[in-house]
């Protein structure tokens, strides 16, 4: 099918509103205009609005967005809540628990200076200060291509089309093709597993003399709760019941502002049991004493969840290739001992847009590598950050949460991460599953409806929303791997580890079948990760479809 | 011809309505908005009109705070030619909503007012009655199909007997119903033209209009929970079930 696209030309492109875009693209306009110079900047963001897809947690280190807006306070940032009080935790089953004394808290869990916020709405303020700065931003519309040229030079994406029918033809009436947005240099920053910067990594081979990328998915719920209970600035953190070492995880429980707290539960994507549950995981978790007794009585008011990279520093790919650069969790650059990845995000963000900026203001024409950036990235803060914690993740993969741990206690508090010793960890995270049969079946307890709820009510309190008349957008490379390999082997364990029930094995005319409910999809990118097989791949769908993220 | 078009910026559709826990409205802070969908569907009306040369100009009005100039953008994308702004950051109950429609309709001198037949958000259904009365003009309620001809308009409404269909002389007042077209896709370059588009700001005052406060709400509740059900295996159970209740 030959269409005609539109086609719009910037200076600058970015794909992905998170704060490692948004920061770009302010940062660019803030170069250009002490240069004098006019640098045109779009940004296009897949969710229905800035922040719709946005979850994280979040305990915000505000070092980048004081060095992009010093003046955020009478700019109206939304970071009205500070950090009072860090809790450390150990839970040694579903009823008892160790708090870690304070003089033992690994120092990447001091958390005094920081805020708790929303990231969505973080990324909603510094789209409302991007735009003032001249940016356009386009909600609504997602990048499903990258532009290369025959000179293999990254020119621009396209956008995805609206209005194509479930069986892949256009729609009469409705359908719109879109447009091909092009660019001197395009930014990517889609976060955690963007599906074109997976591409990327592959076509410029960018990964190759990196360690392999290591996952987490995060589930998070927002509760309104009883105001007696609420203490805002309140840190929680913790690791154990439910989880163990061979598949590890943490949760943690923050009071922001109005009696909400946010509560959640990051489950290693190196686990090995094809049993178990992060969404049931996090559902039995609420039950531990230490965290039910704030959220008895309250109500809980949103859920959503999205994968996060934790490979750090030894997982950093390439990070530019001709005409462009991968930033923030597109590129990987959270911090895992701190289990934080905003500021680092902004701050490769920022980096970038210096690099972009500066070789436009120089009369640059686009098309090349940005080699400033790496160079920049290289004498900044963060290089030191992420080499500090390099350790962090690996010692728990091999030495397990206890031993991990210490090693990690040792490293950080002692050495301050600069010990002698690098740990690397290269089994991708869709290889640790043992096989069905050597593994435990897991019996979750029944949701109790108060504390804890079933998959489907908590995917409606995502507002997530497809166009129901469209391809699906989760394509299985063989159709038949799902049900011929990995029903036998693996007891399929997308039923699973999808936070969302988009995948289930359901009994048709007597044979097993598998099942995608493509519109519950809140866009988290486990399954993408996860499949032993590698036979799913997250393409985006039809622009603004997915969850709407309030105050998340 | 010109047309006039109401667009209202309401809590997106898609997002699940939290009731604040005082009682006194529902939560919009942090939550998504966008363009009533009825009104939506009036825009999408609009521009076919002008597609087929009966409409001339289409001008989108909204009354609201700042933030609905977001609304008017939407409205502009989707192809009005200009916009007027009724900046009011306060309550706007719907008899001033109606007042300040119909002031709008005739300082723009306009042929045709189409709009929703409701919001999503009170789910009032009574603003185009308000401002057909207000002006003394024909009303056709919960259109589904619209032609223009010359100086009439004929308006298919759904009702309960099948298809009803009304002439009315212009100018005359619109309300949409869902079956009237689906809304178009809106283009990347629309959007970005939108943003150049004109926005008039007026006052409810500079429009003769004193915001009215005839309405005060009590009280605002989230619906009773469902209670369980239960499953029945036979017929019989059933009807022993629904008898047990008294319901048969
Ligand atoms: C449960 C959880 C808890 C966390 N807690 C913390 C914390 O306490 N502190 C902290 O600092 N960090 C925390 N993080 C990590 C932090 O959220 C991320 O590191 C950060 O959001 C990364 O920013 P980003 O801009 O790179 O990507 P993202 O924030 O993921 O943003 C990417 C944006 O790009 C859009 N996008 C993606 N693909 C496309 C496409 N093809 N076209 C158009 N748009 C696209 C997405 O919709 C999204 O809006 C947490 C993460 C999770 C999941
Ligand atoms: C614009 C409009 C106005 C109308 N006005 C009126 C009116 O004024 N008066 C009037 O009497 N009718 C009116 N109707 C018709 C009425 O709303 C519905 O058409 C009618 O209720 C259809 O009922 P149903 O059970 O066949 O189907 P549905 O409406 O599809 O089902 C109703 C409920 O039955 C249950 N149900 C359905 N299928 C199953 C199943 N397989 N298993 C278990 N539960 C099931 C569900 O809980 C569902 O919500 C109107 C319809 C429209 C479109
Ligand atoms: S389908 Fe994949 S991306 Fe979507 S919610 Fe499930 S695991 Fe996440």
């Amino acid at each position: 099918m030959s269409v005609e696209r539109d086609v719009m030309e910037y200076d600058v492109l970015v794909v992905g509103a998170g704060p490692a875009g948004l920061s770009a693209a302010c940062r660019i306009k803030q170069k250009a205009a002490e240069a004098g110079k006019e640098i045109s900047v779009c940004l296009v963001e897949k969710g229905s609005e800035v922040g719709a897809h946005i979850l994280s947690g979040a305990v915000f280190e505000p070092r980048s967005l004081n060095e992009l807006f010093p003046n955020w306070k009478e700019l109206g940032a939304p970071l009205s809540t500070p950090v009072k009080r860090d809790e450390v935790w150990f839970f040694t089953s579903p009823e008892k628990g160790i708090k870690t004394p304070g003089p033992f808290v690994p120092h990447t869990m001091h958390n005094e200076g920081n805020y708790i916020i929303s990231l969505g709405n973080l990324c909603r303020w510094l789209a409302q200060q991007a735009e003032s700065l001249g940016v356009e931003i386009y909600p609504g519309f997602a990048a499903q291509e990258v532009l290369i040229d025959e000179k293999n030079v990254v020119r621009g994406v396209q956008v995805g089309d609206m209005g194509i029918g479930h069986d892949g033809k256009p729609k009469e009436g409705v359908y719109t093709p879109g447009i091909e947005l092009r660019a001197k240099y395009t930014l990517f920053s889609e976060g955690c597993r963007g599906h074109l910067g997976k591409r990327l990594l592959k076509h410029y081979k960018l990964d190759e003399q990196s360690d392999v990328q290591h996952y987490g998915i995060g589930l998070k719920e927002l509760w309104t709760i009883d105001p007696a209970k609420h203490e805002p600035g309140l840190v929680i953190h913790g690791a154990g019941w439910p989880l163990n070492s061979a598949n590890p995880g943490g949760f943690f429980l923050y009071h922001l502002e109005n009696n909400q707290v946010y509560v959640g539960l990051i489950v290693d994507l190196s686990y090995s049991n094809p049993y178990l549950s992060p969404f049931d995981e996090f559902q039995r978790l609420k039950h531990h004493p230490v965290l039910r007794k704030y959220l008895e009585g309250g109500k809980r008011v949103s859920y959503g969840a999205r994968a996060i990279c934790k490979g750090g520093f030894n997982s950093l790919p390439k990070m530019v290739f001709p005409g462009g650069a991968l930033l923030g969790c597109d590129l990987g650059t959270l911090n895992f001992s701190k289990i934080k990845g905003s500021h680092t995000a902004m701050k490769s963000g920022m980096l970038a847009a210096d690099a972009a900026a500066a070789a436009l203001i120089a009369g640059s024409e686009g098309g090349d590598e940005l080699a400033a950036y790496p160079e920049s990235f290289k004498a900044s803060w963060l290089y030191d950050e992420l080499y500090r914690d390099r350790n962090f993740g690996a010692a728990m993969h091999k030495f397990g949460v206890l031993f991990g741990a210490a090693f990690n206690y040792i490293d950080q508090n002692w050495f301050r991460g600069k010990s002698p010793i690098t740990l690397h960890d290269n089994t991708p995270d869709y290889s640790t599953f043992k096989p069905a049969a050597q593994s435990q079946k897991i019996e979750y307890p029944k949701p109790d409806g108060v504390i804890s709820f079933d998959k489907l009510s908590s995917v409606f309190l995502s507002s997530t929303n497809h166009e129901e008349d469209q391809p699906v957008h989760l394509k299985l490379t063989d159709p038949t791997i799902p049900i011929s390999k990995n029903l036998p082997m693996y007891d399929e364990p997308a039923q699973r580890y999808c936070p969302a029930g988009v995948y289930e094995v359901i009994e048709a005319g007597g044979a097993k079948k598998f099942q995608i409910n493509a519109q519950n999809c809140v866009h988290c990118k486990t399954c993408d990760i996860k499949d032993p097989a590698q036979n799913i791949t997250w393409v985006a769908p039809e622009g603004s479809g997915g969850p709407n993220y309030a105050n998340m | 011809m010109k047309a006039l078009v109401s667009v209202k910026r309401v809590v997106d559709y898609n997002v699940r309505i939290q009731v604040k826990p005082d009682g006194s409205g529902v939560v919009t802070d942090g939550v998504k908005f966008s363009v009533n969908p009825f009104d939506e569907i009036a825009m999408e009306e609009a521009v076919r009109l002008r597609e087929k040369g009966k409409v001339t100009e289409i001008v989108a009005v909204t009354i609201g705070g700042a933030k609905c100039e977001e609304t008017l953008r939407t409205a502009l994308a989707f192809g009005a030619d200009r916009a007027v702004h009724v900046k009011e950051e306060g309550e706007v109950q719907p008899l001033t909503a109606a007042q300040a429609l119909a002031a709008v309709f005739k300082k723009e001198g306009a042929q045709l007012f189409l709009l929703g037949k409701q919001a999503i958000d009170d789910d009032a259904n009574q603003t185009g009655q308000m401002v057909a009365a207000l002006l003394d003009l024909p009303q056709a309620t919960f259109a589904s199909k619209i032609e223009l001809d010359g100086a009439k308009a004929l308006v298919t409404r759904e009702v309960d007997a099948g298809l009803e269909t009304l002439e009315v002389d212009l100018p005359a007042v619109v309300t949409t119903d869902l079956r009237l077209n689906e809304p178009r896709y809106l283009k990347l370059p629309d959007i970005m033209k939108a943003k150049k588009k004109p926005i008039e700001v007026v006052s409810l005052g500079d429009l003769g209009v004193t915001a009215a406060a005839g309405l005060k709400a009590t009280k605002t509740a989230a619906p009773p929970k469902r209670s369980k059900g239960v499953m029945v295996k036979t017929v019989d159970e059933l009807v022993t079930a629904l008898k047990g209740k008294g319901l048969i």
